[in-house]
């Protein structure tokens, strides 16, 4: 009786005592300063992207007044076409164009190979265990961890002796295989984590190797594709090392063409063709990221689901 | 798992039961051709399946996890295995929706599993053994996941397929409700060895060795400790008449004089009441705890020293500190050797 009475009084005085749900303070100095510092933050890094877009936008007359955050007074695109077709490299003065198709004909086929090669690779070593398996799987992690730099001249030779150097081709084959550890490791931790129960259904319903991965694990695995396809596309997109290495000047890549138009020591630094240059090659990954994100949540959504 | 043989009767329903990790899955697993075996052979229908695919078998597996194809719908589910096997469509067609008639899913085979609810799910994943015709049904504790209630229902339901489609069943579960109600035999397994093979009822009366006695029942058997005589048992201060008990061997002279053996007692043989005088041994004893259950009350007391549980009516008064007057029928009490733990 005591206690149902303490319980009564405080209820009666409930205008000062806490009762309901707990009111949130919006304004407090706490949320300020967290706000605050996240916005200098962002603007931190949102700058330099601001800067290359208003210069690739002005002509050069109004750079060489030196208010770099200024905005363009006369709009021009003259900067981006320049950067796209006209710009020299070298010998060639058809622009960035020759790199993008270059990059383009060089990631396509990478990104198809190591993905689909990896992702059977982690199915194999998930779900059909082998005698050595775990062996295998550590060795192709141990590549992972080996810079990149000690094999470059190796598959110089490498490439020289099957007559792939230089070509579209062997820069291919090149990110295939670089691509394999960390995408095998990938794949493997994805399959392993679908449930085993899964599998063994599959098989006593008579599927086997390639019926169990294409009709059972694929349809699951969208988010895991996903991600190794972000990882792919701005990886090899983003090479410069292999890029300058294996090719010649007619089937550089994009980055390595963007080096040579930046680092160009004849005539005038042209900063607008430049930055205009610049961000066509950052274009692509921006695109993916922003096309494959809104995918990846839709893709992470359709795999929780539980059977 | 070392030294098994086992020999299941066509359209038998066998139970594994144990406790986890005590083998009864990689049994199943060995059966279903999911794990090679290191020794032995097994056969199916008197085919020898030691080396043949799962698929080959001529088994169907129901898993604790459903295990269903969530981006197939029911009927994808139900028709996959039959399109590995290159059935052809028609006669898909009929068989899936035979499975479906049986199992009532008919209402919902467009669905995927995600929209259907745990018992749905789950016989979804029966009918996917249904319909491939197998000969032996395995289950690898197919209601683990289930709550109390709909666990109980789908007990139910596969007993009366057990009956309608009279197919061999094995089934692996660590619940002893499920393995006394569903089975024709149950094979207690403890670290990869069946410790008993018999049906229901000579596992509960006549367990063969201390493990499945206190595995089996619940609330679990009362043990005392004792030394047996001649045409008695006596532990501690209390002396036990065994006249009614059926010796394994027949002989109770061939049973050394003066040997160490447990007792064992289960909770629900124990009268209370006016008849309690009438049982081959009967004593006044002090209740120390009460649980009530409902149906029943478990009470808690000491008899010749040891704890000691005993079922009565869920209406009867009885509080801590009150004095019961108990029976026991020695006749359906087990007696088991101190040493090796298996019965007398």
């Amino acid at each position: 009786m005591s206690a149902s009475a303490s319980v009564a009084s405080a209820g009666a005085r409930a205008g000062s005592e806490p009762a309901g749900p707990k009111p949130k303070r919006r304004l407090s100095t706490r949320n300020i300063v967290l706000y605050s510092i996240l916005l200098v933050v962002a603007l931190y890094y949102l700058l330099p992207l601001y800067v290359m877009i208003v210069t690739s936008l002005k002509g050069m007359p109004e750079i060489r007044t030196g208010n770099i955050f200024a905005p363009p007074l006369e709009m021009t695109v003259e900067p981006w076409v320049k950067a796209w077709s006209e710009a020299c490299t070298g010998l060639n003065c058809d622009g960035l164009s020759r790199g993008f198709w270059n990059s383009v004909r060089i990631l396509i086929p990478s990104v198809i190979l190591s993905i689909a090669i990896a992702s059977v690779n982690g199915y194999a070593i998930s779900n059909w265990k082998f005698k050595g398996s775990e062996l295998f799987f550590n060795i192709l992690i141990f590549g992972a961890f080996i810079p990149y730099q000690v094999m470059l001249y190796p598959i110089v030779i490498l490439l020289r002796e099957v007559g792939l150097m230089g070509s579209l081709s062997g820069l291919v084959v090149v990110h295939t295989i670089f691509g394999m550890p960390i995408l095998t490791l990938l794949f493997r931790n994805y399959f392993s984590s679908l449930p085993n129960e899964l599998f063994k259904a599959a098989r006593v319903d008579g599927a086997g190797f390639w019926g169990v991965y294409f009709r059972v694990m694929l349809p699951m695995s969208l988010p895991i594709f996903v991600v190794a396809l972000i990882i792919q596309v701005t990886g090899i997109w983003n090479d410069f090392l292999f890029g300058v290495v294996y090719t010649n000047p007619n089937t550089y890549p994009m980055t390595v063409q963007l080096n040579n138009i930046v680092n160009s020591t004849q005539g005038v630094k042209e900063y607008n063709v430049n930055m205009a240059a610049t961000l066509l090659t950052g274009l692509i990954p921006l695109i993916i990221y922003f096309v494959s994100g809104r995918l990846f949540v839709r893709g992470i959504a359709a795999g929780a689901v539980k059977g | 798992m070392q030294n098994l043989n086992l020999e299941v009767a066509k359209g038998e329903f066998l139970v594994l039961l144990g406790s986890s990790g005590c083998g009864k899955s990689t049994l199943l697993n060995c059966i279903a051709g999911l794990l090679d075996v290191s020794g032995g052979q097994i056969f199916i229908n008197g085919d020898n399946v030691t080396w043949t695919e799962p698929s080959e078998r001529g088994i169907g597996m129901v898993f604790q996890s459903y295990a269903l194809y969530p981006q197939m719908s029911v009927e994808g589910n139900l028709s996959f295995g039959l399109k590995n096997a290159r059935v052809p469509k028609a006669e898909i067609k009929e068989r899936v929706a035979n499975a479906a008639k049986i199992l009532q899913l008919e209402d919902m085979m467009r669905r995927k599993p995600a929209a259907l609810s745990g018992g749905q799910r789950q016989r979804v994943a029966i009918g996917r053994a249904l319909v491939r015709d197998v000969d032996v049904f395995l289950f690898d504790e197919p209601l683990s996941n289930l709550d109390a209630k709909l666990r109980a229902d789908l007990r139910v339901e596969i007993k009366r397929l057990h009956q309608q489609l009279e197919n061999t069943m094995i089934y692996v579960t660590h619940d002893q409700v499920e393995a006394m109600t569903l089975a024709d035999r149950i094979a207690i397994m403890k670290d990869g060895l069946i410790q008993q093979l018999g049906t229901p009822d000579e596992i509960y009366n006549r367990p063969a060795n201390k493990y499945v006695a206190g595995f089996i029942g619940s609330p679990s058997m009362n043990f005392l400790e004792g030394t047996i005589a001649e045409n008695t048992v006596s532990c501690g201060s209390v002396t036990l008449p065994m006249d009614g008990y059926q010796f394994t061997d027949q002989s109770v002279s061939r049973t050394p004089q003066g040997t160490d053996i447990w007792v064992g007692i289960r909770p629900e043989h124990v009268v209370t009441g006016p008849a309690a005088d009438n049982q081959a041994f009967s004593t006044d004893i002090s209740v120390e705890l009460v649980e009530p259950m409902g149906s029943d009350k478990l009470v808690w007391t000491q008899l010749a020293g040891e704890a000691f549980r005993f079922r009565m009516d869920g209406q009867a008064n009885v509080a801590p500190g009150d004095t019961v007057r108990i029976g026991i029928n020695t006749a359906y009490a087990s007696l088991f050797s101190k040493n090796k733990e298996t019965r007398l």
